[in-house]
């Protein structure tokens, strides 16, 4: 009896917790589509500079981690494929899981290092230091000012990312194929091209923009309730952190499979 | 039904509280608060840590939902208002938090002309003059390029004041503007709020616990003790007055000291009343 009332409670928590992301979700994009007929136009400034933040400064880090996946995945695939003497199918085995799982994924996991704790330590730190209180008496509404440039970023941005990210990652592929599979880079990005479809890449775009979606909400929501103290924000941005990894892999469930069964038909 | 009993007259009181009753969770704060702020006075808030007296401000700017009660302000009661209704006098009023809650990714500048760049659609020229003059007006000319972490707190407070001033707001609410402040750069603060009601005839309300503040601003004082008002009135009657908890405060003497578990465990429990539920059973 206990155990079914404390799985009971953290089942009603985990809806509760995904009803506050997408209550907070609906606002921001409130403010994005609708408000700007009313007279409320989006802070595209916010937007971009939130952009350039979130996107064009995590190309760095983004290159060198799916450039060594990509080399990763050809090194791991030809394990298997050089047995069959089929060295020749590393392309199109590092191409497919770049572009419809690994690049999103990975593209993913370094935003939230880099954005989603930064979002919600951002928030928290302002929450203590009573700026989101200073806003509301201004009659500024916080998540129009805060929350839904940084949706519009991410929701921009995690899909041009994915996109540096597969190429990236079939450039890593690459690199092992020229020097020991007998391709040229030529030849290799064309075999890249060829066994790809833009189901493929578009699936991957999708589940990137749900991905960023999901970031965003988690960070902002974490950090719009921390408590009072410096010790609240660590905490929130901590949590932050985790609920993002799990919910994308979660999300990630859900869309592959459901294009897999949306693409069997 | 007493004289404010019809607060929307322009000669009554400025704000007027009845019953004011506001709970954080479960534990209520507030028990029922009602005063009169007049126009154009400075009302100050007195209490000590944990009377309750920077919920009520937080309420009277419309940051904390009453349970129950009425706060009538420029004739809408504030506790039963629309958001849109309630930002519309939110850009009637100006707030000065404790540690200014200046916005560390703008510079002072950007932080003052904020409210102006939003509700107004003055050109940049305009905002521009006004950003010049309200920092003219706190003695920051010449810092509207600064980051606020390039300041002092006393400067920091004073930028604050500066933004708050923005929307040329009729009322005018401190939070605790001598807190972390030595006593000189607090003086400041204090000469500065008495300039601008005398310049501008602004109704203000000062949170605060410092005494000599306090009675250096004050035209009036409320002392509220564990969500209740204690005493109300002039400067001089609050010095004057016999009630002992006043005294105590005003004289500043420790609360008798914790001798017993059980006096201590009834002095963290005593502000929360039987018969309001689950709160109140889980402490028994």
């Amino acid at each position: 009896m206990e155990l079914a009332n404390q799985i009971g409670g953290s089942v009603t928590d985990g809806l509760a917790y995904l009803g506050a992301l997408a209550s907070l979700a609906g606002r921001a994009a409130y403010f994005a589509f609708v408000a700007p007929f009313t007279g409320k136009p989006v802070r595209v400034q916010r937007a971009i500079s939130q952009a350039m933040q979130v996107g064009v400064r995590a190309l760095p880090i983004l290159s060198l981690i799916t450039f060594f996946i990509g080399l990763i995945l050809a090194l791991q695939a030809a394990y298997e494929l050089r047995k069959f003497g089929a060295l020749n199918f590393v392309a199109s085995a590092v191409a497919i899981s770049m572009t419809r799982e690994l690049g999103p994924l990975i593209t993913a996991i370094v935003v939230i290092g880099r954005s989603g704790s930064a979002f919600a330590a951002e928030i928290g730190t302002m929450k203590v230091t009573e700026e989101i209180d200073a806003l509301e008496t201004m009659a500024i509404n916080p998540i129009h000012f805060l929350v839904t440039p940084k949706f519009l970023a991410m929701a921009v941005m995690l899909p041009c990312l994915t996109i540096w990210a597969n190429s990236m990652g079939i450039l890593g592929g690459a690199l092992f194929g020229v020097a020991q599979a007998d391709f040229t880079w030529a030849r290799y990005v064309q075999a890249s091209l060829d066994a790809l479809f833009l189901r493929d890449i578009v699936t991957g775009l999708i589940k990137s923009v749900m991905f960023g979606v999901t970031i965003t909400a988690v960070g902002c929501h974490e950090g719009l309730s921390t408590g009072a103290g410096a010790e609240q924000v660590g905490q929130a941005t901590t949590r932050a952190v985790v609920i993002s990894i799990f919910l994308v892999i979660f999300v990630d469930v859900i869309f592959t499979a459901l294009f897999f069964f949306v693409s069997a038909r | 039904m007493d004289q404010a009993g019809n607060p929307a007259v322009s000669s009554g009181p400025m704000i007027s509280l009845r019953n004011l009753r506001v709970s954080y969770g479960e534990r209520e704060i507030l028990h029922g608060i009602s005063f009169d702020v007049m126009r154009g006075e400075t009302l100050v808030i007195l209490g000590g840590s944990g009377s309750g007296k920077s919920t009520l401000l937080r309420t009277l700017v419309g940051l904390e939902k009453p349970d129950s009660g009425e706060i009538w302000l420029k004739g809408k009661n504030i506790a039963a208002i629309s958001g849109s209704e309630m930002d519309e006098i939110r850009k009637k009023i100006g707030m000065s938090f404790q540690g200014g809650a200046l916005f560390g990714s703008m510079t002072v500048g950007e932080n003052v002309a904020l409210p102006l760049r939003e509700h107004t659609k003055l050109e940049d020229s305009t905002i521009e003059i006004i950003l010049r003059l309200k920092l003219d007006q706190v003695g920051l000319s010449g810092y509207e390029n600064y980051m606020p972490s390039q300041l002092s707190g006393g400067m920091k407070k004073r930028a604050a004041v500066a933004r708050a001033l923005a929307m040329d707001p009729e009322i005018l609410f401190f939070d605790e503007p001598s807190a972390g402040l030595d006593p000189i750069i607090a003086a400041g603060v204090d000469e500065l709020i008495l300039e601008l009601k005398k310049a501008f005839h602004m109704t203000v309300i000062v949170v605060t616990h410092e005494l000599a503040s306090a009675f250096m601003i004050a035209d009036r004082m409320v002392l509220i003790d564990k969500g209740i008002v204690v005493a109300i009135g002039t400067t001089e009657e609050m010095r004057a007055s016999t009630h002992p908890r006043v005294r105590q405060f005003l004289d500043r003497i420790a609360e008798p000291e914790v001798s017993q578990e059980l006096d201590y465990l009834q002095m963290l429990t005593e502000d929360i009343r039987p018969g309001r539920g689950a709160a109140g059973k889980r402490s028994a």
